[in-house]
């Protein structure tokens, strides 16, 4: 069953393309990493994945459903970290994911549970400005991941962290281990060998086009290394 | 675009996951109330509007009353005075409404979310409310001390009328304006620019609600007419907003 179809997708900002006749599938479950310099289209991808943004060519389909005329079916299955956290930096962790339990409709014992998963009971009643960016980094992907997504759309998850902290969001962000949960992933890494390992399918793009499309166990790190020169 | 007016009221029931975390959809209102707690929380955490709107209006009158060099001023210029400050003070308000939303990702993290869209124009409108009712509050007794001649008892009912129909209008079109212009480069600019002569039907209609209030030894109520155009305008600015205001948050 197929995560994600996308076909001759294109994005535009103005006169610049920022994405440009990308087609791809990925199945349920499965994990996509995007590779590519600066500028290369891989936030838009994610940004036209989560439904923040509508592709000008091309038909998109997540989890089954056709953006963007679908996207409020599939909105509440997607979990997004960005660069930005999504988080109001005069509120507490606490406040910030109780806002989002709120929208999504998710308890509050689910907010208790993810301050807890991410190390941050203690430090849950600090505004986030107070916080130190890896800290802030823990919260966003507690809120990503609140609702329990099908769909994590990540970019850098592991920016900002130190390899304790790494260890610690590692079972909300990775692969998942639940079979009856298949979680699918599209991550977005700077660092093209922990992509690949991490990755049943890599894609590279070079100014908003498609380089590499391929298994990740047919790829090697040479060869992706090539999208950041 | 897409007719996401239509679908987003049946976004929760389908988009809850089949298993997984359990999860009750908010509903509108639901969702209304967590914007609104949120929207509060912030501003009771920065006072970054309520305060600087109190405080512009009172020094607005404190400049009031020395440039007419009086100290009681009553009628069509009592209204004037009010209204004309009173609008500028909640432009203060307008301009800071999705601040943070826009600087902190606050607009990407409600989209994301299975929640009717439309909850968005309620709360705001609503926490802009409050916020110029907080600010009505400081400022028209203020202006009675100040520069008020005729005593404000007697009108005070009627005149509380005139406030929340020229509140509700203020809300509803200042909300509009601002998440136009929140995406703008000229925000603090463009705000007011689109704004004010919105606004203006709602200054006339105020001013000649309040204006037979402030009047010395005046008996009567205010001119029906126009407290029946005021409430007209309001109905007819919140249906546009209502209408519109999905598409102001699309891509």
């Amino acid at each position: 069953m197929l995560a994600l179809r996308l076909d001759r997708v294109a994005r535009r900002y103005g006169e610049r393309e920022a994405l440009s006749g990308l087609s791809l599938t990925l199945e349920r479950g499965a994990t996509l990493a995007v590779l590519g310099s600066n500028g290369a289209g891989k936030t838009t991808l994610l940004r036209l994945l989560s439904t923040l943004l509508r592709p000008h060519e091309g038909t998109v389909e997540v989890l089954g459903s056709a953006l963007p005329s679908q996207a409020w079916a599939v909105r509440g299955k997607i979990g997004l970290l960005g660069h930005e956290p999504l988080l109001y930096r005069e509120l507490t962790a606490r406040e910030n994911l109780t806002y989002h339990a709120r929208l999504h409709g998710v308890g509050k014992e689910r907010v208790e549970q993810m301050l807890e998963a991410v190390g941050l009971s203690t430090r849950s009643q600090e505004p986030v400005k107070a916080l130190s960016r890896g800290m802030v980094q823990r919260v966003a992907i507690a809120r990503a991941v609140l609702h329990d997504p099908e769909l994590l759309l990540l970019d850098e998850p592991r920016a900002n962290l130190d390899p304790a902290a790494s260890e610690v969001v590692e079972p909300l962000i990775g692969a998942g281990t639940d079979p009856s949960r298949p979680r699918t992933r599209v991550l977005v890494s700077h660092d093209p060998r922990s992509g690949i390992e991490e990755a049943d399918v890599v894609l590279g793009l070079r100014d908003g086009r498609c380089e590499l499309l391929a298994p990740a166990d047919e790829v090697d790190v040479e060869r992706a290394m090539e999208l950041y020169r | 675009m897409s007719a996401s007016r239509t679908e987003a009221p049946a976004a929760p029931a389908q988009a809850a996951p089949a298993a997984g975390v359990p999860r009750r959809p908010p509903g509108l209102a639901g969702t209304v109330l967590a914007l609104m707690r949120k929207e509060l929380l912030v501003e009771l955490r920065t006072l970054e509007s309520v305060p600087g709107m109190a405080l512009f209006a009172v020094s607005t009158f404190v400049v009031f009353h020395f440039a007419l060099k009086a100290s009681a001023i009553a009628g069509n210029l009592a209204a004037g005075v009010l209204w004309v400050t009173l609008l500028f003070a909640a432009m203060l308000g307008v301009n800071r409404l999705f601040v943070a939303d826009a600087e902190q990702g606050g607009f990407d993290g409600f989209l994301l979310a299975p929640v009717d869209r439309s909850a968005m124009l309620i709360a705001k409108a609503g926490s802009l409310l409050l916020y110029l009712i907080a600010l009505e509050l400081v400022a028209v007794p203020a202006f009675a001390l100040m520069l008020l001649g005729p005593p404000i008892w007697p009108s005070l009912p009627w005149l509380i009328v005139a406030l929340g129909l020229a509140d509700l209008g203020l809300a509803v079109i200042g909300t509009f304006v601002a998440a136009l212009a929140v995406r703008t480069r000229s925000r603090d600019l463009i705000g007011p620019l689109i704004a004010l002569p919105l606004l203006v039907p709602i200054a006339i209609g105020a001013s000649s609600i309040t204006a037979p209030l402030l009047s010395a030894g005046q008996q009567a109520g205010p001119p029906a007419r126009w407290l029946l155009l005021l409430g007209l305008y309001d109905l007819v600015f919140g249906l546009i907003a209502y209408a519109v205001f999905d598409f102001l948050l699309e891509d």
